[in-house]
């Protein structure tokens, strides 16, 4: 195997690099975060902008190994993009769903917002 | 596969096992169930990711089929976990 150019592997690397810091992110907002509804927002960090890097980073790479376009990773970038708004929509009700107030009084619903 | 790579993915996979274990702490921490269905959907998704970057660190069109897979694995898992929480029951 010949070895690539440096700008490629620079750009793949400055991707990975990239994608690993915002998944620590997307994983600290998870555990620092207060409250349920606040929590959902991270993941979606990691579920977009960091999986966009790594697939952005495994099509350079193939595509400079291989000598032409290997756009398989797009693959992952369009099934993620399409799962993960329904996964979270999905959560989001059943969270809703559960934290209801067990009873129609006024004072659990006043509960409930807090 | 140069130092400047080798070392880059080292680290990226040190920053995903960061992850995965602050990510296992919200899944056993809780406090409700939905926290432990999406911290146990982000874990799948970091999952995913390491097997895409081993895929680029053997140099591997392999890996891709397998983080695929996972990917869709956990999507399914955590619609059906969601919709029992939702519903009491996944098919209804």
């Amino acid at each position: 195997m010949n070895a690539l150019p440096l700008w490629v592997e620079l750009i793949v690397a400055l991707l990975l690099l990239a994608s690993g810091t915002l998944a620590l992110i997307g994983a600290l907002g998870l555990l620092r975060l207060k409250t349920f509804f606040q929590r959902m927002h991270a993941p979606a960090v990691t579920t977009s902008l960091c999986i966009w890097c790594v697939a952005v980073a495994a099509i350079v790479y193939f595509s400079a190994r291989d000598g032409r376009l290997e756009l398989q990773a797009w693959l992952i970038m369009i099934l993620l993009a399409v799962t993960a708004p329904i996964t979270t929509s999905l959560l989001a009700r059943a969270a809703l769903f559960r934290q209801r107030p067990a009873k129609g009084t006024a004072a659990d619903d006043d509960n409930a917002r807090q | 596969m140069s130092p400047l790579l080798t070392g880059a993915i080292f680290v990226t996979l040190a920053c995903y096992a960061l992850a995965m274990a602050m990510t296992v702490l919200r899944l056993l921490h809780g406090p409700s169930a939905q926290d432990r269905v999406l911290a146990l959907d982000l874990l799948y998704v970091l999952g995913m990711l390491v097997v895409l970057v081993l895929g680029i660190r053997y140099s591997s069109q392999m890996y891709f089929e397998a983080a695929l897979l996972i990917a869709l694995f956990g999507f399914v898992g955590s619609a059906a976990l969601a919709k029992f929480l939702l519903r009491g029951e996944v098919i209804e």
